[in-house]
């Protein structure tokens, strides 16, 4: 992970690169919650999406149809998330 | 009645620590890695990256996110960092930070490109350039904890000299342990140059990676470029998409 490219260009990378951002709203790691796709049904882990946007805001795109499925937005009075594209998340208990 | 304990995951949170260079290694001309010391660090799992913040004397931070290139086992905390000029926080860690310098970091993060050696193999890992560098957390890691798991690493740089770690990879290569070194460089061979001459492709991945029916662990990172056309490739050679985690740098530096 060098995400001082990303921020030269407009590519996706890999939504595990917002983890960090992910922990200031959650105390699991969302990186492997699992996330079924609102439009298309697909599961698959939140750090397999395809993600846009940098440390003020992100958009996670399903892998498989390129749908919304979190979106995420900083703002000077706190941060903003809407989760309309995900039907359903699935988050492991930790191992202890 | 059950007790919960409401503690545990507030504990988890992350928080910005302060980190101190305590050694640089230059690993090529453009890149360098940097060894931190981070009191207070609750330990990482091989993948794992960090969130670096800078603030300038006015005020305004920069944040980016760096993978770990150390083992868990290691002390310290290495950060491999490729300087890009246009950069923000890249031309400070690979250019300018000296010894005794600190700046924040948090971390560990992402629980999602990680493998450890109890979770076995096989495993196969493609990189670009300093994408090498949570691999390298990983293969030192295997070696640290004594792991067999059979390992192929496949490694594009430009020439010879970018090759980032290459004396060490010779040697985790040499213990034969299990693990399996292939370099390619795309741009220009030394004389009498036995790896790979071209871009990493499905021919290469054919013949040099596992095949679909070992089911090996796949972790690919580098430049988006790289990463989307060998996980393409290795979709096509049969290999299910669940078992490729990828990482993508974005686009291609200067």
């Amino acid at each position: 992970m060098d995400t001082e490219r990303r921020h030269t260009g407009a590519d996706a990378v890999d939504g595990n690169a917002a983890g960090g951002l992910l922990t200031e709203l959650f105390a699991l790691d969302m990186t492997v919650a699992e996330v079924t796709c609102a439009s298309c049904g697909a599961i698959s882990e939140l750090g397999a999406a395809r993600l846009y946007g940098g440390v003020m805001g992100a958009i996670f795109r399903c892998a498989a149809c390129e749908a919304a499925v979190v979106r995420l937005v900083r703002t000077p009075a706190g941060l903003w998330i809407d989760m309309q594209g995900a039907r359903r998340m699935f988050v492991r208990s930790p191992a202890d | 009645m059950p007790e919960i304990d409401v503690a545990a995951p507030a504990a988890r949170r992350l928080e910005w620590r302060t980190a101190e260079v305590v050694d640089i290694v230059d690993e090529t001309p453009r890149v360098r890695s940097l060894i931190l010391g981070v009191p207070g660090w609750p330990g990482h799992r091989p993948g794992q990256h960090v969130d670096v913040r800078l603030t300038g004397e006015d005020g305004y931070r920069a944040q980016r996110s760096y993978s770990i290139a150390s083992a868990p086992e290691f002390a310290h905390l290495m950060l491999t960092v490729e300087r890009i000029e246009e950069g923000e926080v890249s031309p400070y860690l690979a250019s300018e930070a000296r010894r005794g310098d600190r700046f924040e970091l948090r971390g560990p993060i992402g629980g999602y490109f990680v493998w450890t050696a109890a979770e076995g193999g096989p495993l196969m890992l493609v990189a670009g350039g300093s994408g090498m560098a949570p691999l390298m957390a990983m293969l030192r890691h295997r070696a640290a904890a004594g792991s067999t798991v059979p390992t192929r690493l496949i490694y594009s740089s430009r020439t010879f000299e970018d090759i980032i770690y290459r004396e060490e990879l010779d040697r985790l290569a040499a213990r034969r342990d299990g693990l399996e070194v292939v370099h390619t460089l795309t741009r220009r061979q030394p004389p009498g140059w036995s790896g790979g001459k071209k871009r990493i492709d499905r021919d290469m991945l054919a013949g040099l990676g596992f095949p679909p029916q070992a089911r090996p662990t796949i972790f690919i990172c580098g430049p988006t470029s790289l990463v989307e056309q060998v996980a393409r490739s290795l979709r096509e050679l049969g290999h299910d998409a669940k078992m490729i985690k990828t990482e993508r740098f974005g686009p291609t530096g200067g």
